[in-house]
């Protein structure tokens, strides 16, 4: 009888390993919760189009950075395991840096410096201490890019209304009708200001913690 | 006021438990309170009786608001006039900032009303009379060329984000009324910046503007240097120079000032520290004097901008200002101390009592422990030597 027998093998998306990708939309937002990454959200989600960018880099760079530390698990030393974890996160970070500056070179240049800022994004070594490092590569990918979604929807949040109230635009394009203008609205120039990213976060977590109760903290 | 007392009692069953508009109680039971004493007494222990509430806190504070005011719709008046040349009599001077000032009045407490109901109604308290304050409050430091709009948006950004957020009447950090104005200021700097949004000057047909019109307020020629063009200590001291529409006279403020004190609502000690600080700092730049703006006398700083205003008004706030007696010297002291400083010092900003007073509401907290733990501290050090001396 082989060593394996007593452990089943686990269906891929089994509730267990759907709730890794679920729970941190809401439960146990990185942002909304967990209160990580804030930084990355006050600084660049003036405008729709770098929210987006930023969440799909890091997305990548979570879900392929769990993926290596788990690989690596069992032979990283302790000690220097941070080290380790902050090599593959920067070096994965260098890549999306690389394809950026390839594709889409004008919104790298917005994104200027936050791009490789990603690698000091707490919620990705977080999740690499926390998880990756004790678990499976597939359970491990699940849980980085659920966390990265996470973050995803709330940076996405913020931009879309950064960008429509501070600019009237949405991707770039005029969304609020000229003849507003002319009867006298003007944009809002306190939503450009990180300020307002932060009032806008924290409006997202209250109506998040409105509506789940077991959030709000009572003692 | 019988009748209007019977009409109260008839409606009344509609809107208490059970009844049709059971969810509009706390609307029915705002406006019985603002009209009589509520008819419900304490059942229960001992109670010490005294008619100084809330409601006539505020309703104080209001009073104390009437001459700013008064003063501020004639001013407009007067500005307005003088721009375009016009020779006008005081009656008519008065008469078109009332009809400039009140829709603004008007539409800050609409807006700001509406989302105290709102909120008192879905989480059951009563409606609060802290907006009575803010929402005249408002009016009177904003340039009276805002748009309506904005104001409404200013209103409702700072009772949600500024005050319910908090938890309502009494728990806010920052000033709301303050924190409105610093909306506008941020989100909308063409409107409350500038040379032209003190004065109204939409000119009707026939008219305009004289010879040589400037609308820039006295702060403004100093952060550009043309102190020769500053009006004079007088004209100052009586507010007849361009502003918001209640900050100009310091004359008027002194009148709500007494008020305020006699009556126990606003305290001394923060608007003498306020105008301590202001002094102090005053002097220091005239001591180093480096450019012209540092030479001009101390006194000028407090009776130029909204230094006058912000300090018998907004500072003297008891919600969100310093609790202890020291604490109360320390915060009034930093503001004269920081909004000389943002005056002089930083040229992105002509004004600095609101920045300096709502960086300092953040603070009172952080003051009034300190002070309280060193209170503490002295007197276990006194218990302790007295422990010493008897054993």
């Amino acid at each position: 009888m082989s060593e394996y027998s007593n452990t089943p093998k686990e269906a891929l998306f089994s509730p267990q390993n759907r709730k890794l990708l679920t729970n941190p939309l809401g439960k146990d937002n990185p942002i909304n919760v967990q209160v990580l990454g804030i930084c990355s959200v006050l600084a660049i989600t003036v405008q729709l189009r770098t929210s987006i960018v930023m969440a799909i880099s890091v997305v990548a760079v979570m879900g392929l950075a769990n993926v290596i530390i788990s690989l690596l698990r069992k032979t990283i030393p302790p000690r220097i395991r941070i080290i380790v974890q902050l090599t593959v996160i920067a070096s994965l970070v260098i890549l999306v840096d690389q394809v950026l500056k390839a594709f889409v070179y004008d919104v790298s240049r917005q994104l200027s410096v936050f791009v490789g800022l990603i690698i000091t994004n707490c919620i990705i070594m977080g999740r690499l201490e926390a998880y990756a490092l004790n678990n499976k590569p597939w359970p491990s990918f699940l849980d980085g890019i659920g966390n990265a979604f996470g973050y995803g929807w709330v940076l996405l949040t913020v931009g879309f209304f950064r960008e429509l109230f501070g600019s009237g635009t949405l991707m770039g394009y005029q969304v609020i009708p000229g003849f507003l203008y002319d009867l006298g609205y003007e944009n809002n120039g306190f939503m450009i200001l990180p300020p307002m990213a932060l009032i806008t976060v924290g409006i997202i977590i209250w109506v998040h913690r409105h509506r789940d109760r077991s959030l709000v903290d009572i003692s | 006021m019988k009748a209007i007392h019977n009409l109260l009692d008839k409606v009344r069953p509609n809107f208490e438990k059970g009844g049709r508009f059971e969810k509009l109680y706390r609307t029915f039971e705002a406006f019985e309170t603002f009209l009589f004493v509520a008819g419900n007494v304490t059942n229960r222990g001992s109670h010490i009786r005294d008619a100084m509430d809330m409601k006539r806190t505020m309703f104080h504070v209001v009073i104390a608001m009437t001459p700013v005011l008064l003063f501020g719709m004639w001013n407009v008046g007067f500005q307005h006039y003088k721009a375009i040349g016009m020779e006008v009599d005081l009656l008519d001077q008065f008469l078109f900032g009332l009809i400039k000032v009140l829709p603004i009045i008007v539409v800050s407490y609409a807006s700001g009303l509406a989302v105290e109901f709102i909120f008192a109604t879905i989480r059951n308290h009563e409606v609060n009379e802290g907006f009575l304050v803010s929402g005249l409050l408002i009016p009177l430091i904003i340039p009276v060329t805002t748009p309506l709009w904005m104001i409404a948006l200013a209103t409702v950004f700072a009772v949600i984000i500024g005050k319910e957020v908090f938890g309502g009447t009494g728990m806010n950090i920052l000033n709301p009324a303050l924190l409105a104005r610093a909306f506008l200021f941020f989100a909308y700097p063409a409107y409350l910046v500038g040379d032209d949004v003190w004065i109204y000057t939409n000119l009707q047909e026939g008219q305009q503007l004289i010879d040589g019109f400037s609308g820039a307020t006295p702060l403004a020629y100093l952060a550009i240097g043309e102190i020769e063009k500053l009006p004079s200590v007088l004209e100052m001291f009586l507010g007849t120079i361009p502003g918001s529409i209640g900050e100009t006279s310091t004359l008027a403020v002194l009148l709500g000032a007494l008020v305020l004190i006699a009556t126990g609502v606003g305290s001394l000690r923060i608007m003498l520290s306020v105008v301590a600080g202001g002094l102090f700092t005053g002097l220091l730049f005239n001591i180093f004097a480096v450019n012209p703006y540092m030479e001009i006398p101390a006194y000028y700083h407090l009776i130029m901008g909204g230094f006058a205003f912000g300090t018998v008004y907004m500072a003297t706030d008891p919600v969100s200002a310093s609790q202890t007696g020291t604490g109360k010297y320390i915060y009034g002291f930093l503001i004269g101390v920081i909004t000389l400083l943002i005056r002089v010092v930083n040229p992105a900003y002509p004004e600095g009592m609101m920045l300096a007073i709502l960086f300092m509401n953040v603070f009172a907290p952080l003051i009034d422990h300190y002070v309280v733990q060193a209170n503490i501290k002295k007197r276990l050090k006194r218990m302790q030597t007295a422990e010493v001396k008897t054993t």
